[in-house]
């Protein structure tokens, strides 16, 4: 069993609490089964609600008749399209991506057209969960079936199925004319690429297809709501962000936003996957349309698979070159994502991921954004990432390979460092890059020689741009010296301690004493979605802030007792001081309150976002008779700028390498030709589970964030991005093939080897 | 809620207690447990036995509660997340759990802790790849499985020492 090494570089030995591993104030809940997630809601007169979903991948709906279904005893209420209001086509931000208005409605209930096998057509509420059931079936849809477009490629020729009649190009900026799926061309240029190319020695091209992926959280999308007689709407719900939530179904109900709370209950895993809304708005329509009764839904995993999520399937060029001294030139990359149904893949991110750890002065790279006839995609986990990085990391050791150069020291020789333009535009702020390519060169793990036949290691680097966002905290002082901390970023993986241990450490304060609540939308000024590795970082900042207007809230009311003036009194190590006077923060709490009590808010929006790198390094064993990769080892260096609590840190990472490596080996959606998808289970979308993997190592590297007053950077996303890269080229170091296709399962990997015998 | 006619009555031993309940036929152990005891510590990713959030202990062995019809638990012996530790406190897993942070979001961890105490109960001692492979049943999307293997491994030490 391998044992974690943490190297944490430019350690400050000046934190009591940040470093530190406290147990999480939900953990106790956690492990009794008292926490309660959004499906464990009960209210009084609660209903039932079930979705009807189109069989068809691509068909027009020449009628729906709902009487059938009415009529069965215990049915209180169907809606279809016709009960959503009719939207503008305005965009709506979402926290990690945008959409149109009437997109995001139309894909939480088809109108005239369904685009995507699952696709909602009608809810129905019921007393029961079966009778519910039932009633679907009851439910006469008439459709027109239309020939579906599952290809990316096949979707941008001009012959193709047209999904959305009014759908024009965005061009460059500049709309086209002309019916299409591609939805935008997103371009990158910076220098002069042909000069580059001319000037380099050795020149490596290659294409990459990868499938389309799912979040694969373990608990199913659920709503609950109740639309009062008052005409408030009450939602209960699993989202990585409850205003977002609230906003979203303020625009498709075209209902004030203040009219409508949204609790937001625990969340069983989110990865970008839960901060669009699916069933909010018709839990709400139910209810009303049910006399005003609370209605829940919960999606089956089967209508997760079909209906939510997934990330991209994508097709990717890459052609790079560099001199015989190994310096790269230039770069070309030409990028295709499926946006599913409705416009909005990350291909924009995907083109900010693709070269971000290279210094490359000529530099090329095409994105378009494509609609398939496919569930409308979401945020995955670094969206766009991974599979951007494993194009451009294979091409990377390829060129190593006709350079006979080390793969670490090329990253040495060419990677990023503060200073260096990016060709999306920006220049890099202090980045810690460099550090974890050096992290991997000393570890264990690489100072020791992989043996044995079919066995082979490779390496892989990844970036992350991390986001700010906005966030609303308060704290109030009980009169004990406990301290409450409300916030409104959703806790998706442990954020509540990692906020706790921030304020505690501004106060100088336990950390127990420290009590985090997550507020609903009425409770809590506004916060952006808890995504884009932001809340540790930039809640984390509005906390900080929090915390320094307490104190200084603090020793201004303590100034007044002691009749001095406030620039007389001190406050440190958790004690006030005024010439010979001393008084603890609990002895303050106490008599403060006694007077009035003491509140503060801080609202933020971070700017100064610190940039995640990470370079991974695994040992893998091919067996040449079923094609099965084994991972023998696996070590993940990050750039964490100041892990907050270590063990979170670790966790966030193995579980990010760990999707990472689901993605690269198994993880894809299979589908028939008329579009219908034939995995929808979690047996047949093969996640991974324990023992398909080892230890995963983690190398904590510490380049602390300058935007942050502990050095934060977010950890969250980082992790994903460098193992299928990592892995096509441990699997080529093992048996000599490089494979092009996402995932590298058995099949393809024998493929390959025949191919190559 | 009124029993509907069709509905059929169970007795059961749960967490310890004698339960009375009404399900109709066609309802899952899972169902019944959630929405008619209150025993949403039981959690539901699949339905169809896939994921093991569902996991419960009945009659000593480790099952998914979807795969259960609530009609069969009748006579059984069920222990659910809320009946692990057996008087106040924490159980020796559940404790390791957050010891060593071996919960993320936490909506897999009551099926993991019910199939690690079927794995103790039947092999105190399990190595790390019997840790794993008794845990296949069970995904967890958030941790990489890394710290719910030490979590569990270093549960069996403590409790091999008292």
């Amino acid at each position: 069993m391998s044992e974690h090494q943490t190297t944490q570089e430019m350690v400050s030995t000046a934190y009591k609490v940040i470093g530190t591993r406290p147990a999480r104030p939900d953990g106790v809940d956690k492990v009794t089964g008292r926490a309660l997630f959004g499906a464990d809601i009960q209210l009084p007169g609660l209903l039932h609600g079930k979705v009807l979903r189109s069989p068809h991948a691509h068909a027009r709906i020449r009628r729906i008749d709902v009487s059938r279904a009415a009529r069965l005893p215990g049915v209180k209420a169907i809606i279809t399209a016709a009960d959503l209001p009719d939207v503008e086509n305005k965009i709506q931000e979402v926290g990690e991506g945008a959409i149109g208005l009437k997109y995001l409605s139309a894909n939480l209930l088809a109108r005239d057209k369904v685009l995507y096998h699952g696709h909602p057509v009608a809810a129905v509420a019921a007393t029961s969960i079966h009778i519910a059931e039932e009633a679907l079936a009851l439910i006469e849809v008439e459709y027109e079936v239309l020939p579906p477009v599952l290809d990316v490629r096949a979707a941008m020729a001009a012959d193709a199925p047209i999904l959305l009649d009014d759908l024009r190009t965005d061009e460059l900026g500049r709309k086209g004319t002309k019916p299409t799926n591609v939805a935008e061309h997103i371009r990158f240029q910076m220098g002069d690429p042909a000069a580059g190319f001319a000037a380099a020695d050795v020149i490596v091209e290659r294409e990459f297809t990868t499938s389309t992926v799912h979040q694969g959280y373990i608990e199913p999308q659920t709503a609950t709501a109740l639309w009062n007689r008052d005409d408030t709407i009450t939602i209960w719900t699993s989202t990585q962000g409850a205003h977002s939530a609230r906003d979203q179904v303020a625009e498709v109900l075209q209902w004030p936003a203040t009219r409508i709370k949204v609790v937001p209950m625990e969340v069983g895993g989110g990865f970008g996957g839960k901060g669009n809304i699916y069933l909010e708005p018709l839990a709400a329509l139910l209810s009303r349309k049910a006399g005003h009764k609370p209605v829940k839904l919960v999606m089956t995993r089967a209508e997760v698979l079909m209906a939510t999520g997934p990330t991209s399937g994508s097709f990717i060029r890459v052609k790079m070159g560099a001199t015989k001294d190994g310096r790269l030139t230039a770069a070309e990359v030409w990028m295709a994502y499926e946006a599913g149904a409705f416009p909005g893949s990350p291909v924009g991110a995907g083109m900010n991921v693709i070269l971000a750890p290279y210094r490359i002065e000529n530099v090329l790279i095409d994105g378009y954004d494509v609609v398939v006839n496919k569930p409308r995609t979401s945020a995955y986990r670094a969206p766009g990432g991974t599979n951007a990085a494993y194009a451009a990391e294979v091409v990377i050791d390829e060129l190593c390979e006709k350079l006979g150069m080390d793969p670490l020291e090329f990253r040495l020789r060419n990677g990023v460092r503060e200073g260096d333009r990016r060709a999306s535009g920006p220049t890099y702020p202090r980045i810690g890059y460099l550090e974890t390519v050096r992290a991997i060169q000393q570890s264990e793990h690489y100072r020791t020689p992989l043996e044995g036949p079919n066995r082979g290691r490779g390496i892989a680097s990844g970036y992350w741009g991390n986001w700010g966002g906005r966030s609303s905290v308060a704290a109030s002082v009980n009169a004990d010296g406990q301290v409450n901390l409300v916030v409104g970023s959703v806790d998706l993986s442990g954020t509540r301690t990692t906020l706790a241990m921030q304020l505690a450490e501004t106060l100088g304060i336990p950390v127990e004493h420290v009590k985090p609540v997550v507020a609903d939308t009425d409770a809590v000024g506004y916060n952006d979605v808890t995504g884009g590795s932001r809340t540790t970082f930039g809640t984390g900042v509005a906390v900080c802030e929090v915390g320094r207007k307490l104190k200084e809230e603090m020793i201004g009311r303590v100034a007044e007792l002691w009749e001095v003036d406030p620039v007389e009194v001190t406050y440190a190590d958790g004690v006030f001081a005024a010439g010979e006077r001393r008084m603890t923060f609990q002895e303050a709490a106490g008599r403060l309150n006694e007077d009035r009590p003491v509140m503060v808010s801080a609202t933020t929006h971070a700017q100064e976002v610190g940039p995640g790198f990470a370079t991974h390094c695994v040992d893998v064993e091919v067996d040449p008779e079923t094609g099965k990769v084994t991972i023998l080892r696996y070590t993940a260096a990050q750039d964490v700028g100041r892990a907050v609590h270590p063990d979170l840190v670790e966790g966030q990472i193995q579980g990010g390498v760990t999707q990472g490596i689901g993605w690269a080996l198994n993880e894809e959606y299979f589908y028939d030709q008329e579009g219908r998808l034939l995995n929808a289970t979690l047996l047949d979308y093969r996640m991974p589970v324990a023992p398909d993997l080892p230890m995963i190592d983690t190398i904590l590297v510490e380049v602390p964030n300058p935007g942050h007053p502990y050095g934060v950077r977010g950890v969250g996303e980082v992790p994903i991005v460098p193992p299928a890269g990592a892995l096509a080229n441990a699997i080529y170091h093992a048996v000599g093939v490089r494979l092009t296709h996402l995932p590298m399962s058995p099949a393809r990997i024998l493929e390959a080897l025949w191919a190559k015998a | 809620m009124t029993p509907a006619t069709n509905e059929i009555k169970v007795n059961a031993r749960i967490n310890g207690e004698p339960v009375e309940f009404f399900c109709e036929p066609r309802q899952t152990l899972l169902e019944v447990l959630r929405d008619r005891l209150g025993l949403t510590g039981v959690k539901e990713g699949c339905g169809n036995g896939n994921c093991g959030a569902c996991n419960v202990i009945m009659d000593g062995v480790l099952v998914n509660s979807c795969l259960v019809l609530a009609v069969e638990a009748e006579g059984r012996t069920i222990t659910t997340v809320e009946g692990l530790a057996a008087n106040g406190g924490l159980h020796p897993l559940q404790q390791s759990f957050l010891e060593h942070a071996a919960l993320q979001c936490g909506v897999c961890t009551p099926g993991f802790l019910l199939a690690a105490k079927a794995l103790l109960d039947r092999n105190p001692h399990p190595t790390e790849r019997e840790v794993r492979y008794w845990l296949a049943g069970n995904l967890c999307r958030c941790t990489g499985y890394d710290k719910i293997v030490r979590a569990v491994l270093d549960a069996a030490a403590k409790m091999a020492m008292r």
